[in-house]
């Protein structure tokens, strides 16, 4: 009993890291430039598309890994460049569409190169699993959680103890006002792309290896990882890694206890819940609106 | 204002759809033209919303998928009339869309975008796992559609049904903008808080509005149910959703006319692409950006702005 708690536990949190993950993504880039960014589900299939490529081609695995999370910033860097910049004053459902043609593009091209087969690498460290109580747990899981956690310490302290990271906090609050005080908010929005599609990546990379990857998995995983973000409050750091957890266990629960099948849909029935009940999300600040 | 200004587009219509089977070489062509004219409904459906009020449905296959399996399942396994099934269908979809609206509509932002997101998902997720009766991911056969024993099929006696469901439903859509509810909704995308300090129940109008264009996505699915004779469940997944309101912007926001063009271009598109081996995807996604950052209003607005005359359906 307790043991199978236990496992489906041990996957939530798994799964759970990687929407974390793409859920920060997420916070960010709504912070600075109020953008919801639909492709960021490509960038986390990019992280493990590109590693596998370049295994592929015989690179060691840590070059391929640093270059599968510099290419996605380079992609995401492009796509403020080129689509989002020169629409900056588009209404809103006008960028979400922008974003929404990037990701068909990114997963056609793909596709195309790689083809439409399910791909893989080998664990970071060996896939012996561990036993905790009466159940597994890979030692990808441990390198996934790991990660995730030093990611988020990173964050914490770029953003709350470098100059850099508080002029991000600074436009998200009040473009205009971070313009005045001299902050260069073209550079913001730019570093806002390139950090949210290598947090995607990063977690395609370390999840590829447990779940395997394949051209399309990135409208599922950047779904989830937005409800996370809304779970958590859209603009909460801690409430989009929160909220990530919090999705991935609940979907490994329902998955286990109630219907394997119905496993994907579970996190769009928490959302409707959510925006029902508590539509600040769980995490998320009350804000006052202004007219 | 004359009948024949008023109207001078919709007359235009109606002429181009009573000339086109001239020109129409065969089934093939029938076949796209009809797949337009729904197309041209359901987006002008989902451009109530989005363009007059301002919300955005990223589920709306969801609604559409709701109506093609009621369509489906019901004469199927129930053995009810296929208009019965259609209107129980479109009645289901009114109803979840009313449940979901309320609560969110009180809510500001873009948080319609996530929920019909979430409900668009489910639907399809339910259709593809009850495979009992929708027949799972394989689909399922759907009845012919009869009408007081006059059976509907074949893309000829298609083609004339949908034409005049589509000048019905323009004609609906023009004078619905000009009614005091249109006027309300356009307040309401310009300012909401001036609308409501005007008067302007903001919550009620949106839901109706939602619930109309859900209606609306039903009819349409249970007609292409039946028109295609089978159903599968990506006629309710999220890429038809994307599809439906890329229809709605690069035709226009709020232009009734964008939106016919939005999906004569739309789904067109396909056809001409199917060329380009694999590269459909691409391109659909790189046309879709390059309308998006150099024609953000969409193209009816912004050539009827380049040459000089002021968009027919404005103010």
């Amino acid at each position: 009993m307790l043991s199978q708690f236990l496992q489906f536990l041990f996957s939530g949190i798994t799964v759970g890291a990687a929407y974390a993950l793409a859920a920060l993504g997420f916070t960010l880039i709504y912070n600075a430039p109020n953008v919801i960014n639909f492709a960021q589900g490509e960038v986390i299939m990019l992280g493990g598309m590109l590693v596998f490529f370049f295994m592929q081609s015989g690179l060691p695995m840590p070059l391929a890994i640093v270059l599968a999370i510099a290419i996605p910033a380079l992609v995401g860097i492009a796509l403020e460049k080129l689509a989002i910049e020169p629409a900056r004053d588009a209404e809103v459902v006008t960028l979400i569409i922008i974003t929404i043609g990037a990701s068909l593009v990114i997963r056609g091209l793909i596709q195309i190169w790689l083809g439409k087969g399910a791909h893989s690498y080998p664990a970071f460290s060996g896939s012996e699993p561990l036993h905790i109580g009466g159940a597994t747990l890979l030692p990808q899981s441990l390198w996934v959680l790991g990660i995730t956690a030093l990611v988020v310490v990173a964050l914490w302290y770029f953003f709350s103890r470098t100059l850099a990271g508080k002029a991000i906090l600074a436009t998200s609050c009040n473009p205009l006002a971070a313009q005045l005080v001299g902050i260069d908010t073209q550079w913001v929005l730019l570093v806002s792309f390139a950090l949210s599609a290598a947090l995607g990546a990063i977690g395609g990379v370390l999840l590829t290896p447990i779940t395997l990857t394949s051209y399309d998995v990135g409208i599922m995983l950047g779904l989830k990882g937005f409800v996370a973000a809304v779970v958590g409050g859209l603009g909460s750091g801690l409430g989009a890694v929160l909220g990530g957890l919090l999705v991935g266990v609940i979907e490994a629960m329902a998955a286990g206890y109630i219907s394997s099948a119905y496993k994907d849909a579970i996190p769009f029935i928490l959302i409707l819940f959510i925006l029902f009940f508590m539509p600040r999300g769980i995490f998320g600040a009350k804000v006052t609106e202004r007219v | 204002m004359s009948i024949l200004r008023r109207h001078h587009v919709l007359i235009i219509l109606a002429a181009v759809l009573l000339l086109l089977p001239l020109v129409l070489p065969n089934n093939y062509y029938y076949d796209i033209v009809i797949r337009m004219a729904i197309n041209a409904i359901l987006v002008l459906g989902l451009n109530l919303l989005i363009g007059f009020a301002g919300q955005i449905s990223l589920g709306h296959a969801g609604f559409v998928g709701i109506g093609a399996y009621a369509s489906a399942i019901l004469p199927t396994h129930f053995g009810w009339h296929p208009l019965l099934a259609m209107a129980a269908g479109a009645t289901i979809a009114s109803a979840i869309a009313a449940i979901v609206a309320r609560p969110i509509f009180r809510l500001k932002g873009h948080y319609l975008a996530m929920a019909t997101l979430g409900l668009g998902i489910i639907t399809a997720i339910v259709i593809k796992n009850e495979a009992a009766y929708t027949g799972g991911p394989d689909g399922m056969p759907v009845v012919a559609l009869a009408l007081m024993g006059f059976e509907i099929s074949g893309e000829k006696k298609w083609y004339w049904v949908l034409a005049v469901v589509l000048l019905f439903s323009f004609w609906a859509a023009r004078n619905l903008i000009d009614s005091p509810f249109g006027r309300a909704l356009r307040a309401l995308h310009g300012s909401e808080v001036a609308s409501q300090v005007m008067g302007v129940d903001v919550v009620r109008y949106k839901v109706a509005i939602f619930v109309l264009s859900a209606f609306f996505a039903s009819l349409m699915g249970s007609v292409t149910a039946h028109y295609i004779g089978f159903v599968t469940p990506n006629i309710a997944d999220f890429f038809h959703s994307i599809e439906l309101v890329t229809m709605v912007v690069i035709g226009g926001m709020a232009s009734i006319y964008g939106s016919l063009i939005g999906a004569i271009l739309l789904t067109a598109l396909p056809q001409a692409l199917s060329t380009f081996e694999g590269w459909e995807t691409v391109v659909f996604g790189a046309i879709l950006m390059f309308c998006m950052i150099f024609m953000p209003r969409g193209l009816v607005p912004t050539l009827a702005q380049r040459f000089g005359g002021r968009e027919s359906e404005g103010d």
